[in-house]
């Protein structure tokens, strides 16, 4: 019973950590269909901008987290304009062919200007662990937890209850009624990536505290975990995007503790085949259909 | 007073020259209707007008001002409101929130709560249903919803797109007679319809298009008399 309490907590941790990233791409692929295959690499720059603050300028955790997320937010918002803005009108393949060639651009080039090797992020928080009737919880578990919930329960605030997050709401489910309403779409579209950027920020800095090492690469199979994460819960859902975050992560923990830590991935991606043949739309997303 | 001044507009969409040198008037206060069959560039026209497409050639003159070239946002912070075809209200969104949206360019928080006020007395069955999802509406309800919105930003010139589209006939009397009402306070129409006869009967002036082109103006009164339209498109 504790082993499974155990890999529960454990499993929450890492859940949250791909619930985080799962909310930017069911975020942009709601407003412009594009599956943003370089969300991934937002997180190794979120991961890099912690190692390098923390270690350099002595940042402390909230403010490395913090900056993290703002620099992370620019980055996504500067990838938009520079890369997919002028593909707005682009076959949709195009779009995503790009995005898997600035995902490569971020990661061959913070190995080309850093360093490929892996690095030990700074423990900017000492690690406590706590026994709780035979499970064992760290501090650093805890402050991803409620740190990601708390960071999730924000961006639910935001798209529901302001101006802007009405906005995004309106451009994605139809973007020339939103125009004709006054929204500026090339701004929503965005702020849009800023936000799912910052959460992909936040994302690396929380994991470099987990894991303690980060690389150039570390944002690929993460970033492809959340993409299954957010079709599990229905591309396009935020709501959905939590849940399969949350439920990639416990799946991977449970299928570990069972001893099949070399199946893992495997398992992951199992679970995505099994989501697309039997709830193809994922567990919140709606059946679109045409309507004339 | 002139209000919008349309001069030989042309507008291609995709390869297709849908307008090829429209001009049009609509004076302050007017209801003006275009009427012609499908294909005619009525939409075109309107969605020229309301920014979401940009012409080839000619202008469009709104107060004194050209603004063909300028973006949606910006016409509709100029007093231009358009209700799409089709209706387009935001499904997902409650009917609130919806015509929350008509108010996006709206920062006054009393000045938006009078524009409420104003929709749900134009339109009360919107305030029994305003927590509802707006999809769930009734055909006629979301008609009448997507024109809320649009009155939210407080036009002085509406755009209507086909408002009797797929609607049940009592309906389509309610949506005139309301379109009536609107002129009647203030607001200046610019009507787009298939149902020729009826959108005739509440125009001031009508504009006949066929393949892009005006073919027929005059008053609603002189088109509806007019033995060619009649003809074409009143079903003889």
């Amino acid at each position: 019973m504790t082993t499974v309490f155990q890999q529960l907590i454990n499993g929450l941790s890492l859940g949250s950590i791909y619930a985080l990233l799962a909310l930017g791409y069911t975020m942009v692929y709601g407003i412009i269909k594009l599956i943003n295959f370089a969300h991934g690499d937002i997180y190794m720059l979120g991961a890099f901008w912690g190692y390098y603050t923390i270690n350099f300028w002595h940042f402390n955790f909230i403010f490395a987290l913090l900056s993290a997320m703002v620099v992370c937010a620019a980055a996504g918002v500067v990838i938009e304009y520079f890369a997919y803005r002028p593909l707005r009108h682009a076959p949709r393949i195009t779009a995503l062919i790009t995005a898997i060639g600035v995902s490569y651009f971020l990661e061959n080039g913070m190995s080309y200007l850093y360093g490929a090797d892996t690095r030990n992020f700074p423990q900017v928080i000492k690690q406590v662990n706590y026994d709780l009737w035979g499970v064992r919880v760290s501090n650093i578990q805890i402050l991803i937890l409620v740190t990601a919930c708390l960071l999730m329960v924000l961006l639910q605030l935001i798209i529901k209850k302001t101006k802007m997050g009405r906005a995004m709401r309106a451009v994605s489910v139809d973007p020339d009624a939103a125009e004709l309403v006054g929204i500026n779409i090339n701004r929503t579209i965005s702020f849009t990536f800023a936000l799912g950027s910052s959460m992909a920020g936040a994302a690396g800095v929380l994991i470099g505290l987990y894991y303690n090492s980060i690389d150039p690469l570390m944002g690929m199979t993460p970033g492809i975990k959340a993409f299954v994460a957010a079709v599990v819960g229905g591309i396009g859902s935020v709501p959905g995007a939590s849940l399969g975050g949350f439920l990639i992560g416990l799946l991977e923990t449970a299928v570990q503790s069972l001893g099949f830590s070399a199946y893992k991935d495997a398992a992951v991606y199992l679970v995505l085949i099994i989501i697309l043949l039997v709830l193809p739309a994922g567990i919140f997303g709606k059946n679109v259909k045409e309507k004339v | 007073m002139v209000m919008l001044e349309v001069k030989d507009l042309a507008v291609n969409y995709g390869v297709i020259n849908a307008v090829k040198g429209v001009s049009f008037n609509i004076h302050e206060g007017e209801i003006v209707s275009l009427i012609g069959a499908n294909g005619a560039g009525k939409t075109t026209i309107l969605k020229t007008i309301s920014g979401l497409l940009k012409p080839v050639a000619g202008a469009i003159t709104y107060e004194g001002n050209e603004i063909q070239k300028q973006k949606a946002p910006k016409i509709v912070a100029a007093g231009i409101s358009q209700v799409p075809e089709g209706r387009h209200i935001f499904p997902g969104m409650s009917v609130r929130e919806n015509l929350q949206m008509g108010a996006f360019l709206q920062n006054n928080r009393s000045e938006i709560e009078s524009s409420f006020e104003t929709v749900y007395s134009r339109f009360p069955v919107l305030k029994e249903r305003i927590n509802q999802d707006a999809a769930t509406l009734s055909g006629g309800e979301q008609q009448m919803l997507a024109m809320g919105r649009a009155l939210m930003s407080k036009p002085k010139l509406l755009l209507l797109d086909e408002p009797s589209m797929g609607l049940a006939p009592i309906f389509i009397n309610e949506i005139f007679d309301i379109v009536k009402t609107i002129k009647e306070q203030g607001t200046t129409v610019l009507l787009i319809e298939q149902n020729a006869k009826k959108a005739l009967s509440i125009a001031d002036r009508g504009y006949v298009l066929a393949s892009g082109q005006v073919k027929m103006t005059g008053t609603g009164q002189e088109l509806l008399a007019n033995k060619d339209v009649q003809k074409a498109y009143l079903g003889g």
